[in-house]
């Protein structure tokens, strides 16, 4: 009853409405939803990152505004509509205001297909995920406006290296996603999500409790980082490098979109993550069922968002060749065998042999990869000092 | 007529005009990416859902970033130095108006075209999956063939070689250099 | 006019849209635009045709499709590489000018 909320809310809102009105209707409400939960999600998470990254680099974070500095996100919003808007006198004006709009929209209409509990898909689409990258590759061309319209040396420089790091992330992104789309047989994320259903004794069945589902769920996790251009794969945003990167001519509340647009990603493909991989919105143990389905799919983004958060505040900055090799000699030829894994896994018959067989196959080119790329460089030692 | 159908129709022409038209070349690659998007808006209104989305995903996300990159690493975006049509351009646009004559006047007059019923079924992922995989499963192999050959070939096209690296360097020492020539 | 006349005159109209800037435009990457909104053209046509076809074979449209997408787009990478080439050599992406026979 607590679960099905939601959609006995929306049943009854569309009721009331005239018959031949009723599929636009039902459309809008689905729309107005996702309007308002993610971008409150956003809020929420600046104020998470800014604290967490805080907490990591042994500071507080913004404590002034509200309790524990909750109320920030409207603070800086404000500040964001309040700003004045710059444009360059050089910059080509179109499309110098297109671009965050470029990005934001598809980061919205990419969130459409996720499920997000029991009956809860903005859009049960046939060809589910392949919507979702198709609209996630349109966010490219939104970062190439933005560095090219400023007229900006350092803007042009930020978007070229921001869009070669997406388009190389992007295969074994893909590729990662496809294991999981051969062995559930279907393109739709909601049978993904009704694949990965059931308990074996206590285990959920999860995709990642499998070798190539773990593999792929690390895979996944890397190139989502990298998508979302979130360190250590942040050098097109370097601050002590390119000053803003692609949108270093940006103010106000084009700025804030840009930042909108950025996170939404963030949410999407964790989303996406959560949807292949961590079951979507299943529970891990058979006896925590009675906790609605929407609440664990947000918990484990949560989970996810701080996993971002706290990758970011641990790891140093990737150097573009170091990104860039990174991507194409390891990511790449992994997601390969990864693909070449999960067949073996699925056409083994269920046992321990099947485990050893693909546990091996996976960990073996991983190790070997691992040190065949390595430059073997001699380190200072480390010391460390903290702040009194 | 449906509304979508013209209005797609008018987004789509008006971007093809301005791709075709405009001096500004990364203006005509923004223009062009219009049109793929209102093809892709007109496959979705035939029930080609797999192809819709797949022209997103590879015409915008793959080919337009493609020109892109060409027009920028070819010094596109500086103002041209001449005319951007050639001198003979009115023979061009004359050869054009007659193929586009030509089909219009087979389209018109065909005693065939207006009997065609609409179809209704819209075929599943798993149709066209398994299409590729029993009957279609040589031309599905020979693609990937050939996208190998063109990701090898264009690879070694667009290298430059050491040779010529060290010639261009040694003799343009007062070009100044472009900031987005070698690392991406 | 029925529907499948309409779509049949947006891709011949496309078509010849995208061979008149091949035919007149200067720039080689221009002419690269104009092959590729021909080739869109000749997509839409199959597409159309699938659609309104009494024939019941399902996917043979589509499938067709998704084949020339991938010939187009290899395509695209392999012209636009040589355009880059070009470019390196003659300083210049004008196809009036590249006339010589001779290296």
């Amino acid at each position: 009853m607590l679960e099905q909320i939601f959609v006995s809310a929306k049943h009854w809102l569309v009721d009331l409405a005239p018959s031949q009105w009723q599929p636009i209707f039902s459309a809008l409400i689905s729309v107005v939803a996702l309007l308002l939960v993610f971008p409150s999600l956003f809020a929420l998470t600046t104020v998470l990152e800014r604290k967490g990254l805080g907490r990591i680099q042994n500071r507080y974070g913004p404590n002034r505004v509200g309790p524990w500095g909750l109320l920030q996100p409207a603070a800086d919003g404000l500040k964001a509509l309040t700003k004045e808007d710059l444009i360059p006198r050089a910059a080509d004006h179109w499309m110098h205001l297109l671009a965050p709009l470029v990005l934001v929209v598809p980061a919205f209409l990419a969130l459409a297909v996720l499920p997000m509990g029991r009956n809860l898909v903005a859009v049960d689409l046939d060809a589910g995920v392949l919507f979702f990258f198709a609209v996630g590759a349109a966010t490219e061309l939104s970062v190439f406006m933005a560095g090219w319209s400023s007229r900006n040396k350092y803007s042009l420089l930020g978007a070229m290296r921001a869009i070669a790091q997406m388009i190389s992330y992007e295969v074994p992104l893909i590729l990662s996603a496809a294991t999981v789309i051969m062995v559930a047989s279907s393109l739709s994320t909601v049978q993904i999500v009704e694949a990965q259903a059931g308990y074996a004794g206590w285990l959920p069945q999860w995709y990642v409790l499998t070798p190539w589902g773990f593999a792929g769920f690390i895979l996944f996790l890397i190139a989502a980082t990298a998508e979302s251009n979130r360190s250590p794969f942040d050098l097109p945003e370097g601050e002590s490098e390119l000053i803003a990167g692609y949108y270093t001519e940006y103010s106000g509340f084009k700025f804030a979109l840009f930042f909108l647009g950025e996170y939404l990603g963030m949410f999407a493909t964790s989303g996406l993550a959560i949807t292949l991989f961590l079951g979507g919105w299943h529970a891990p143990l058979p006896f925590l069922e009675w906790i609605p389905s929407y609440a664990w799919f947000f918990g484990k983004m949560l989970g996810l968002i701080c996993l971002f958060i706290w990758v970011r505040g641990t790891l140093p900055r990737l150097r573009m060749d170091q990104l860039m090799n990174f991507a194409w000699k390891f990511m790449l030829p992994m997601a390969l065998l990864n693909i070449l894994v999960a067949g073996i896994w699925r056409l083994m018959p269920p046992g321990w042999s099947r485990w050893l067989v693909c546990g091996i196959a996976v960990i073996g080119p991983y190790v070997f990869l691992g040190r065949a790329l390595i430059e073997h460089k001699s380190y200072a030692r480390r010391s460390y000092r903290y702040a009194e | 007529m449906t509304l979508s159908f013209l209005f797609l129709s008018i987004l789509i022409i008006s971007g093809a005009i301005t791709a075709m038209t405009l001096r500004n070349l990364v203006h005509c690659a923004l223009a062009l990416t219009l049109t793929f998007a209102g093809l892709a808006g007109i496959y979705l209104e035939l029930n080609a859902q797999f192809i819709g989305f797949a022209q997103i995903l590879i015409y915008i996300g793959a080919v337009a970033i493609l020109l892109v990159f060409a027009i920028l690493l070819t010094r596109g975006s500086e103002p041209p130095t001449q005319s951007a049509f050639s001198g003979s351009w009115v023979w061009g646009v004359a050869v054009a108006v007659v193929v586009f004559g030509v089909i219009a006047s087979v389209i018109f007059s065909s005693r065939v075209l207006p009997g065609m019923a609409p179809q209704i079924s819209r075929p599943s992922v798993r149709q066209i999956g398994d299409a590729l995989m029993t009957r279609f499963v040589l031309p599905l192999e020979v693609l990937g063939l050939l996208l190998t050959a063109a990701l090898i070939g264009g690879v070694i096209i667009a290298l430059r070689d050491k040779t010529e690296l060290e010639t261009s360097q040694s003799s343009d020492i007062t070009t100044q250099p472009s900031s987005h020539s070698q690392r991406p | 006019m029925t529907p499948l006349q309409g779509y049949l005159l947006l891709s011949a109209l496309l078509f010849a849209i995208g061979l008149a800037g091949a035919l007149t435009r200067r720039n080689a990457i221009i002419v690269l635009i104009g092959i590729e909104l021909m080739l869109n053209a000749a997509n839409l046509n199959f597409i159309a045709f699938w659609r309104y076809n009494p024939n019941p074979e399902a996917s043979t449209g589509p499938l067709f499709v998704l084949f020339s997408l991938g010939v187009a787009a290899s395509e695209a990478a392999v012209g636009l590489a040589l355009v880059i080439a070009v470019y390196r050599h003659y300083r210049t992406t004008s196809v009036d000018k590249m006339d010589t026979l001779k290296g």
